[in-house]
């Protein structure tokens, strides 16, 4: 068992709060998009946040650092997009190793900051692996309900690619998040498994599915529950939920996989739904009252937050998280 | 079942977990598994049949059936050597994901070849079963795709069948069942509890020695395979069991339910079985049953023999089934919610008089029972499962049943109904064309609106009046003809002079996106909303009304629109047009003195009475008839398309219905007149044609003037800027040319019929002989064309002779109508009615914006050079609109008002 299995079963893991929210308040210009590596690029690259560990690695490093000031035990890399699929709206199928490999390294450089400064709490890197905008078991035409964007094999290569440069820039898990589709996320473990077996590896994986409103489903159209079961032929450390919805909504779905899954359980809500402006406007003081009623209950294993969050969320919710037990893990297997 | 002692070990037995969008959890506590069978190219000879015709929508349904008659996993098997079973298996199952009715449950991946087990297994999200898998072919194939399955997350069946064959005795099929679960569970790491075995059940009483202990091998091996090896399901087909009595079914069904009894108690979880081919354990004859069981268990030497000769005695099955009436039983709202859903309005009258005479008031069965189903429908058609055409056919049901309540309510003095909402719609001034409209309406009404349908014609003034006094929510207007367009615009300026606060909404076939943001949104400040389909409006209007929600909604429409408009404002710039001098000077040139010209037959003016019905019905174009009903694709394809092909074919079959009828009655009256003219071109743009030198039929004198507009886009060098008097020889040229015009009309007695369809309230069909009769005035079009080309005019005589193919390619000439892209000028029709005297010839009039009335009538012009085509003129300048008035003699205003949606802005 790695070093971060073994904690899980002696505290709440604490997850980052959003990388978007962070980087939006740098305001970053086309050209810092840009930096020096694709100053020449041939098209407009701003919004592509997932290049700016490449570009502007100072800045990640530093939202990484607030992250755990505020109490994280996890960081996320910055490479929720960084598939061949995910990068194909800005031509840069071709940095997708150097993407995974460079978020990877500098999230892991900050995680050993703190190794000297504490010393008794280790932090860790979890390689944030997103579901693309492509869905492999829904047709985007209407008109043709059995065409696919994507297939499960396209799938599969885009993350495998995503995944070893992720392990070999050093990441101590994987998070498979923000699932909206099974399949997808079906194919993200598949590749998982390939590298581990490649690499004669056994790197911890998380996933993350997302439940879209309150029809309480997937937006492939599953339940929490058969979700679950979808995806529990690999031993995974933690299942869970995030994005979407807020810590309140979210709460029938985790005493859901709370109740059934055999592994650790994970959630890292949005900051509320999102207001008339598309903005994220709970507070961190109220997230984390929210929050108190899953560790009440016993439901969780890793907290964190999603859209929305800011370092000041986590630091509230990890405020209240120490003071609680984590989750037990039946050990089933 | 009493036989305590050999239960199945199922303490702490692992529960088998599959998923479709829901879960299948199946534990110690779960009934026997039925999985469906019907999807399997295999075993049914009609799915068999529509796979490999591509009818992938009747193939859905039988997968549909299966899992609404209680299927809890459905098997797909694609092995046919005549279709391409990993592609067909691929489709299948991406079509099954997008029916949550059918992939709710969980999928079983059913083949004997590896590809497209495989290949199936990467399209399901769900957790799965693979059917099978097995030692055949070695250990190295078996560990290697069980390992595969086990990564793509799917649970699997494990048949008993080795290197040596198929486990055919007790003893083998305990040897091969254990090796393979010792090779998954130590070597693969498979979880136990995702292996199902299937033991093969083979047939009894086959007369042979070696088959009389098939079923209690089966069921004994079963026993010890569920004790001894832990966590694991046992499955298998159960008619393979009763296969020697063929044909007779209530022996069959006997025989599945004996061994069914004695094999799920011994272990067996789930299975293949046809509910339908099942009896009552308990209700199987006491002498019958005591046959079979001598089979089934073999408890006699000449249970064979006695059972073949009993079942001489068992005629068939009790279960023949007839019309399927049976949901004529169910609770009532189950029945007033089918009839609404499934458009059948037979029963309708006497389930609302049931429903009247329960409900305190009569008024509650609207409200309640009718509602209900309205709404299931209203979820279905905003889903995407339900069709336009069944949409207008549940509303019928409704209107009837409506119908039937009203009196009473009246009686009653009920309460005002309470709706969604007021909704006016209106064709507006100078239009008759409201098919659209009607669907529209139909459609909103369904989804619990009131409808204010002011009908066509409706001039502005009545459109406010009528809006302040019923004091709607909603403005509709619709529009075919494009000075329908500028009706739309004015009336949005009177709303916003009048103060009005209601949201307008815009639909109809020259309307567009473009200009409902660019001429009308501008003139009204509160909501404007381009609709152009059906399914749209139901959204539209539920969004405009929404209470909490509207606010945003129409802000953001008005946001939405002001960013359309910019847009197609600052790309339309972009287009450079030239002077009117320069287009003239590029006009398309042909060589007069090489072109042929052919003197028409026929010259001067003729009208048709005697054309039937009957020989326009091959001319019918039924492309776009489906099209007004919302149904997109081509016929024929279109009735066999995946998604719509369903309802198009219903819908033709109700339309061929409706067109025996009108054709047989001659409900519809066919009219046509026509002129040929000398003619030629004067001063580049006009047409001089002169009717005085026409014989018989004339009624018209003197010269007149066609107006053409000329194409004023910057072409590229060699593209010319046409006109339609390119194709008329110049006066100057010396060539004597020639020209024709026409109009033909089948709306007489469309109004009638609908009207009639209307008292009575189908609307459904009311919209139909309107769709129909258009459909009739486009045929007669065609029909006349062809006539005047190799008739009258005589131009390409020859084509009759020709077959199909050649009529297409020898088609020359064409025959553009005012009003559409290459003369969008509809004041031309004025010209065309007096040259021909059309209103007292054949009684078609024009409307003040110039539609013709009745609705399903067609007008143009004859070119016959070869050269002649069709062509958009787009946009023109102010500089052609001074001229096109001085050549008119009409003044600007007048020709901007008929030009507006042509002129750049």
């Amino acid at each position: 068992m790695s070093q971060i299995q073994n904690i899980l079963n002696e505290k709440i893991l604490v997850l980052d709060g959003a990388m978007g929210t962070m980087i939006q308040r740098h305001n970053f210009s086309e050209e810092d998009y840009r930096g020096e590596q694709f100053k020449d690029f041939h098209t407009t690259v701003k919004g592509n946040n997932d290049m700016l560990s490449i570009t502007q690695p100072e800045a990640i490093k530093e939202i990484h650092r607030k992250y755990f000031n505020a109490g994280a035990d996890i960081v996320e890399t910055n490479t929720f997009s960084s598939t061949t699929i995910g990068m194909a709206d800005y031509d840069m199928e071709d940095w997708v190793y150097q993407l995974n490999y460079e978020s990877a390294k500098i999230a892991k450089e900050v995680a050993e900051e703190y190794k000297i400064s504490e010393p008794n709490k280790p932090r860790f890197v979890a390689g944030s692996i997103g579901p693309t905008n492509r869905t492999a078991s829904m047709s985007p035409d209407v008109n043709d309900p059995g065409f696919r964007a994507v297939t499960f094999d396209d799938l599969r290569v885009a993350y495998k690619q995503q995944v070893e440069a992720l392990v070999d820039g050093g990441v101590d898990v994987l998070l498979v998040e923000t699932v909206f589709d099974t399949l997808n996320a079906k194919a993200a473990l598949f590749a998982i498994e390939e590298i581990n077996d490649e690499k004669g590896l056994n790197i911890p994986i998380m996933v993350s599915g997302t439940i879209t409103d309150a029809s309480g489903r997937t937006l492939s159209g599953q339940t929490a529950e058969a979700f679950l079961i979808s995806v529990s032929h690999i031993e995974l450390m933690t299942v869970g939920f995030n994005c979407a919805l807020g810590a309140n909504q979210l709460t029938p779905y985790l005493q859901i996989v709370s109740d059934k899954a055999p592994f650790g359980i994970s959630a890292h809500p949005n900051a509320g739904l999102p207001n008339a402006f598309g903005e994220y406007d709970e507070t961190p003081e109220q997230m984390a009252g929210q929050i108190k009623e899953y560790l009440e209950k016993g439901l969780i294993n890793i907290i964190g937050g999603c859209c929305g969050t800011t370092p000041e969320h986590i630091k509230a919710i990890a405020d209240v998280a120490k003071d609680y037990k984590p989750r037990l893990v039946e050990q089933i297997h | 079942m009493n036989s305590d002692n050999n239960q199945p070990t199922t303490n702490n037995r692992k529960p088998l977990r599959l998923s479709g969008l829901e879960p299948l959890i199946i534990d110690e506590n779960s009934n026997f598994i039925n999985v469906g069978e019907r999807t399997n190219v295999a075993g049914s000879r009609k799915f068999l049949r529509l796979v490999k015709e591509e009818k992938f929508d009747e193939a859905l349904a039988i997968a549909r059936h299966q899992v609404e008659g209680g299927a809890q996993i459905v098997d797909i098997n694609m092995d046919d050597g005549l279709i391409d079973g990993k592609e067909a298996m691929i489709r299948f199952l991406n079509l099954i994901a997008a029916e949550p009715d059918i992939s709710r449950v969980p999928m079983m991946i059913d083949s004997s070849k590896w590809e497209i087990i495989e290949a199936g297994l990467q399209v399901v999200q769900g957790k799965c079963v693979v059917n099978s898998i097995s030692l055949k072919e070695g250990e190295e194939e078996f560990i290697s795709h069980a390992k595969k399955i086990k990564r793509y997350g799917a649970a699997v069946i494990v048949m008993a069948f080795d290197e040596v064959g198929q486990a055919d005795t007790y003893e083998r099929r305990i040897e091969i069942a254990k090796r393979s679960y010792n090779i998954l569970v130590d070597k693969v790491n498979f979880p136990p509890e995702d292996i199902i075995f299937d033991l093969n059940i083979f047939p009894v009483a086959t007369g042979m020695e070696e088959h009389r202990k098939n079923a209690i091998d089966f069921i004994e091996a079963t026993r010890w395979v569920r004790q001894n090896l832990p966590h694991v399901s046992v499955s298998g087909g159960v008619s393979n069991v009763s296969f020697s009595f063929r044909g007779n079914n209530g022996v069959r069904e006997a025989m599945h339910s004996v061994f069914l009894y004695y094999a799920i108690e011994a272990g067996m979880n789930m299975g293949i079985v046809n509910p339908s081919m099942l009896e009552v354990y308990d209700d199987i004859p006491k002498d019958l049953l005591e046959h079979v069981e001598d089979v089934i268990l073999d408890r006699r030497d000449d249970a064979t023999e006695r059972l073949l000769d009993f079942a001489e005695t068992v005629k068939g099955s009790k279960k023949e089934q007839v019309v399927d009436l049976s949901w004529r039983e169910e609770p009532l709202q189950d029945r007033i919610t089918r009839a609404l859903v499934k458009g059948i309005d037979e029963y309708i009258v006497a389930d609302v008089e049931e429903a009247r005479l329960i409900a305190d008031e009569p008024i509650e069965v609207i409200e309640i029972n009718l509602m209900t189903g309205m709404n299931v429908v209203g979820d279905l058609f905003g889903a995407g499962k339900m069709f336009l055409p069944q949409v207008v056919k549940s509303a019928r049901v409704m209107k009837k049943a409506v119908a039937y309540l009203l009196p009473f309510i009246e009686d009653s003095k009920g309460g005002d109904q309470q709706t969604n909402g007021k909704i006016l719609m209106a064709t507006v001034k100078g239009d008759v064309h409201d098919i659209g409209k009607n669907i529209v309406g139909v459609v909103l009404a369904c989804n619990n609106y009131e409808i204010v349908d002011l009908g066509v014609m409706v001039p502005p003034e009545k459109i406010i009046e009528t809006a302040k006094e019923h004091n709607v929510d909603v403005i509709g207007l619709s529009g075919l003809i494009t000075p329908s367009l500028d009706e739309m615009v004015y009336l949005a300026k009177e709303m916003e002079r009048l103060n009005f606060k209601l949201p307008l909404m815009i639909g109809g076939a020259t309307t567009s996106k473009a200009h409902t943001s660019v001429k009308i949104d501008p003139q009204y400040e509160n909501a404007v909303v381009h609709v152009n389909d059906a399914s749209r409006a139901v959204t539209v209007v539920g969004d405009l009304l929404n209470k909490k929600t509207s606010e945003k909604y129409k802000s953001d429409l008005k946001l939405d629109y002001d960013e359309f408009r910019t847009r197609f404002l600052s790309r339309t710039k972009k287009k450079k047009l030239v002077s009117l001098d320069i287009a003239r000077n590029n006009k398309f040139k042909i060589d007069w003195n090489s072109t042929e010209i052919k003197k028409p037959n026929k010259l001067g003016v003729y009208a048709l009475e005697h054309i039937t019905l009957e020989e326009l019905l091959p001319f019918i174009d039924w492309s776009p008839f489906f099209r007004s009903w919302d149904l997109h694709g081509k016929y024929p394809e279109i009735l066999k398309d995946n998604v719509v092909g369903k309802q198009a074919t219903e819908l033709f079959a109700d339309a061929q219905k409706l067109l025996k009828e009108i054709v047989s009655k001659k409900l519809l009256k066919t009219k046509a007149i026509f002129g040929l003219f000398p003619a030629n071109t004067i001063n580049d743009d006009d047409i001089e044609v002169d009717v005085r030198s026409s014989a018989e039929g004339n009624t018209s004198e003197g010269k007149y003037i066609f107006r053409t507009l000329r194409q004023q886009l910057d072409k590229r060098e060699g593209r010319p800027n046409y006109a339609l008097s390119d194709f008329i020889a110049p006066k100057e040229s010396g060539v004597q040319d020639y020209m024709g015009c026409f109009c033909v009309s089948t709306g007489f007695g469309t109004k009638e019929l609908a009207e009639k369809y209307e008292a009575e309230h189908d609307d459904y069909s009311a919209i139909m002989v309107k769709a129909l009769a258009d459909r009739f005035a486009e045929a007669y079009a065609e029909y006349l064309h062809k006539e005047i080309r190799t008739n009258y005019w005589g131009y390409t005589a020859s084509e009759n002779l020709s077959n199909d193919d050649l009529i297409k390619e020898s088609y020359k000439g064409i025959r553009p109508a005012p009003g559409y892209p290459s003369c969008p000028d509809h004041t031309e029709k004025l010209t065309i009615w007096e040259v021909l005297n059309v209103k007292e010839n054949i009684g078609v009039e024009l409307t003040d914006s110039l539609a013709m009335w009745p609705a399903a009538s067609v007008s143009g012009y004859y070119f016959g050079n070869k050269e002649a085509k069709y062509f958009g003129l787009g946009k023109i300048t102010q500089e052609q609109v001074a001229d096109f008035a001085i050549r008119k003699g009409i003044d600007l205003k007048e020709a901007m008002k008929w030009l507006n949606p042509n002129i750049v802005d």
